[in-house]
């Protein structure tokens, strides 16, 4: 025990008085999420419409106005034919043209069905996306609210994100990719560089030479991370809810319990990582490619999995945020308790015993 | 030898990291043609003149001239008229000898013929010719030295700088480098040496011993010998460097 | 009594052999020196005696523990010293102490006895970091540490290398002392003044022990009578001697030339009217004790005539 807590006394040190380290420990979550936060949010605000109102009734005035005033969406200019409509996406400025069919009051009156056609300018496919189930979404508010027993037969897919997300705001989105991100990043990269910058001292040597057992070095080496990934955590939760009003809904023991499991997996896969390689430089581009790219591309975090093609979508499950995402967006947003999400909290406790058993295995007595 | 004008000027060099004095008021010249022995202590400063001397940073205060250049504004020109070689930078490891040469003659603007010309001339004279598309990594030791030290001279430059470049090497390629320094300094090159191994420091013209940051002497080795009543370059070198303070 | 027994040990790296066939023995207190240039194969041998490599073929034990099957028992009782100083740069001349201390389960008090005289010349600096300590120093704390749990028995890996000849005397007098309280020491070192220092050595090359002897035992079998050779001009002394008819080697050392010659006898009148007939002045033709580095330089030699063979 004054063995191991020797260790990790000295573990602390190197972190501690590595200015870099300390960097990359606690200033990239907060500047990532702050970054994410302000200024790649997908949120959608002061887009530039057109609206091209064949019918100019009440409803259909009061469904633009409802659209504008939401404040996702600003008045570019009024159409009066359809030809205009090409030419004001060409101007570039217009992401979205809204089209009232003729006598749209009278129709859903009659009828009980009326149209109206959403234009996205899908050259940024990802926004058009958004804008145009945000737009969905502000007319079936309306009409839900007009208590009209009429349908429209617009194409309306409400998704899972927006049941759930109801102020539509692409912070709940990113805040557990984010957690994700860091928690894998932080753990594997920095576990992963601090075992190998012994190897490169050649202090691997001398603590080989010791009567220290293999599983005492790699406790030893990455407890300080759990620990302070742990912590991590906290700052990414607690300033998710100070800054951006992300909630949790659910048990934040639970929550915090799936982070720790993630942490020991995340380190699990540094670990192994510093088992192959022998130079720093190696770790860390390692684990940026390994980690930090399939992590940001194939865990749903920004790009769905369900729009992927299949083999992708096959790789997508075995990568460990895209399941650790699933717990976190359950338990902030939905408040739901481990009955929903044992099969989620299996695999991943899975593959952390698959990572340690391969890096305990892989983890050499011998040099060479 | 003397009589030329000095290629190294070195007066009253200070170079201050914070308040630690690295070098402490160094005053020497150095000749065309001379070899060098620039000696001391670990920590006593050598490394930093040696910097200093190359353009790879600049004295706090004092004037250093190296090949008529001022290492206060010129360190750029100093740069491409010197060699430098040590034992832990030499060669690419992962490039073949003939490409090593290669790239070292193009970082000093030589012209493409006179490379090729030149190149075997030196894989010639080194012996290396049938080596010539061997990957550095799979070459002795002793070869890549005394390569990188060709390399080191190949532009020709009025000085080359030699930080310990016989380290761990077998004492016969220790001898043979020794042989190229000498017929280097033949052509008229300045060789200014640093080393570890006390024979060595007999084989300079000169030698100068840095004891805390300061020049303790500075003479032939004979004269020092005489001067500090000693057998041996170890033994002046052991009774100047005994009272260091580290 | 025999403390290493090295049988016949090869160890190769995919296709390079680093270690051929060697054997040799360690007493028992003693200080024995591995000597040789770098390549030659003492880092290599040196992580098989501390059980970090495996041989390819061959066995070696010490104190009757085998490396392969007991290196767990001769980790523990063993004090290893890498080739670089393996230090924690960030952490202070004490900090490293107590680490290394504290993995062997012991303290820096219960063995200050041992490491005394070593760190009272380090422990005024006891705050600073590693990284910041001189050459000489690191190589005193890295001793400390590898001697801070009493081992039995000490592999320093050069630990002597880029460090200046004042910090190598004192490091030597450091062994030593030690060896004299009872610790036996292997030691490599590229450096061949080294090798009178010890009490035996195995002089390496190219992978292999060319001779195994005490260092006087090494200069008594130098084959041939040396010389020391001198004149005005050293440069041009070199290149006729090479020329000389009875020459077999020439060699600069220092200021002297060493020069053996081809006959039994070198006939210095000779040599003398030779010399002077190519203007030589100042010559001076005496008979020297050859040193480690002679010897070294003539087994290389030998080996490599009887290699082309």
């Amino acid at each position: 025990m004054k063995l191991f807590r020797g260790f990790i006394i000295k573990e602390f040190y190197h972190i501690l008085r590595d200015k870099r380290t300390l960097l990359v420990l606690f200033g990239m979550p907060i500047i990532q999420l702050l970054l994410f936060g302000f200024v790649i949010t997908n949120e959608i605000k002061d887009i530039k419409i057109a609206i091209l109102d064949n019918s100019k009734d009440k409803v259909t005035r009061d469904i633009s106005q409802k659209i504008l005033s939401s404040g996702y969406f600003k008045l570019d200019s009024y159409l009066t034919n359809v030809n205009q409509i090409e030419e004001v996406f060409r101007k570039g400025n217009v992401k979205e043209v809204v089209v009232f069919e003729t006598d749209f009051a009278e129709k859903m009156k009659r009828q009980g069905t009326a149209k109206i056609q959403i234009l996205a300018d899908a050259s940024d496919a990802n926004t058009a996306n958004l804008i145009a189930s945000y737009t969905t979404a502000i007319v079936m508010d309306y009409v839900n609210k007009q208590n009209v027993s009429a349908t429209i037969p617009l194409q309306i897919v409400p998704e899972v994100r927006m049941m759930y997300n109801e102020q539509l705001k692409g912070v709940y989105m990113f805040v557990p990719g984010i957690m994700a991100m860091i928690l894998i990043l932080i753990s594997a990269l920095l576990t992963s560089i601090s075992i190998v910058r012994e190897k490169e001292l050649g202090t691997m040597e001398v603590l080989l030479v010791s009567p220290l057992k293999p599983i005492q070095i790699i406790i030893g080496k990455v407890t300080p991370y759990v620990l302070l990934s742990f912590f991590n955590a906290v700052i990414i939760v607690v300033l998710g809810n100070l800054v951006f009003g992300m909630p949790v809904q659910g048990s934040t023991i639970l929550l915090l319990a799936e982070c720790t499991l993630f942490i020991v997996l995340a380190l699990s896969l540094g670990i192994l990582i510093s088992t192959v390689t022998n130079s720093q430089q190696t770790a860390m581009l390692i684990s940026m490619m390994v980690l930090m790219l399939p992590t940001i591309l194939l865990s749903g975090f920004i790009f769905p999995i369900s729009n992927m093609p299949w083999v992708l979508q096959a790789l997508c499950q075995i990568m460990p945020p895209r399941w650790f995402i699933v717990i976190i967006k359950n338990i902030m947003l939905k408040g739901t308790g481990l009955y929903y999400i044992w099969f989620e909290t299996l695999i991943l406790i899975g593959m952390t015993a698959v990572f340690i058993l391969l890096s305990y295995k892989k983890f050499k007595i011998r040099l060479g | 030898m003397q009589s030329n004008e000095p290629v190294i000027v070195v007066q009253n060099l200070v170079k201050k990291f914070g308040n630690f004095v690295a070098n402490d008021n160094l005053s020497f010249e150095v000749y065309p043609g001379e070899v060098f022995g620039f000696l001391g202590a670990n920590g006593a400063g050598k490394t930093t003149a040696i910097r200093i001397l190359c353009g790879l940073s600049r004295p706090t205060s004092g004037k250093v001239m190296v090949g008529g250049f001022d290492a206060n504004t010129e360190s750029e020109k100093i740069k491409t008229n010197i060699g430098y070689m040590s034992q832990k930078f030499s060669l690419y490891d992962d490039l073949t000898v003939r490409e090593n040469i290669r790239f070292y003659a193009g970082i000093y603007h030589i012209p493409y013929n006179i490379i090729k010309t030149r190149t075997n001339d030196l894989l010639q004279k080194l012996g290396l010719e049938h080596a010539r598309d061997k990957l550095i990594h799979d070459i002795p030791l002793g070869w890549k030295q005394k390569l990188a030290f060709s390399i080191a001279v190949f532009h020709e430059p009025s000085i080359v700088f030699l930080d310990e470049p016989t380290g761990g090497v077998d004492p016969i390629t220790r001898r043979q480098f020794w042989d190229m320094i000498y017929e280097a300094a033949h052509r008229g090159i300045t060789v200014f040496v640093t080393t570890h191994y006390m024979d060595e420091a007999e084989y300079c013209n000169r030698v100068s011993i840095m004891v805390d940051g300061k020049i303790a002497d500075l003479d032939t080795p004979n004269n020092l010998k005489t001067k500090h009543n000693a057998a041996n370059m170890d033994e002046v070198f052991q009774k100047l460097a005994r009272g260091r303070k580290y | 009594m025999l403390f290493i027994e090295a049988h016949n040990i090869s160890k190769s790296y995919s296709k390079t052999l680093a270690i051929s066939d060697i054997s040799f023995d360690v007493k028992k207190n003693e200080l024995y020196g591995f000597i040789g240039p770098d390549g030659a194969g003492k880092t290599t041998l040196f992580r098989l005696l501390t059980t970090l490599l495996l041989p390819n073929s061959g066995t070696i034990s010490i104190n009757n523990w085998d490396v392969v099957k007991d290196y767990k028992t001769i980790r523990k009782n063993i004090g290893y010293m890498p080739g670089r100083f393996s230090l924690y740069q960030d952490l202070t001349v004490e900090e490293n102490l107590t680490f290394f201390a504290t993995i062997f389960g012991t303290t820096i008090k219960e063995n200050y006895d041992l490491i005394r005289d070593i760190y009272v010349q380090i422990e005024p600096f006891k705050t600073r970091m590693a990284g910041k300590l001189s050459g000489g120093m690191k190589q005193k704390l890295a001793l400390c540490c590898a001697l801070i749990h009493k081992p039995e028995l000490l592999v320093l890996d050069e630990p002597t290398t880029g460090v200046d000849s004042v910090s190598r005397k004192e490091f030597w007098e450091m062994l030593q002392n030690l060896r004299n309280s009872g610790i036996t020491i292997v030691v490599s070192t590229p450096y061949m003044d080294e090798a009178s220092l010890c009490d035996r050595v195995a002089l390496m090359q190219n992978g292999k022990i060319m001779q195994i002897n005490t260092p006087q035992g090494v200069i008594s079998k130098f084959p041939k009578p040396l010389y020391a050779i001198r004149s005005d001009d050293m440069y041009l002394l070199k290149n006729e001697l090479v020329n000389y008819i009875d020459c077999e080697s020439v060699h600069i050392f220092g200021q002297n030339l060493h020069y053996t010659s081809k006959s039994k006898v070198l006939n210095v009148n000779n040599l003398t009217l030779f010399l002077e007939e190519k203007n030589h002045t100042g010559i001076s033709i005496s008979p020297i004790n050859p040193s480690i580095e002679d010897c070294f330089i003539a087994l290389m030699t030998e080996n490599s005539t009887s290699d082309a063979k």
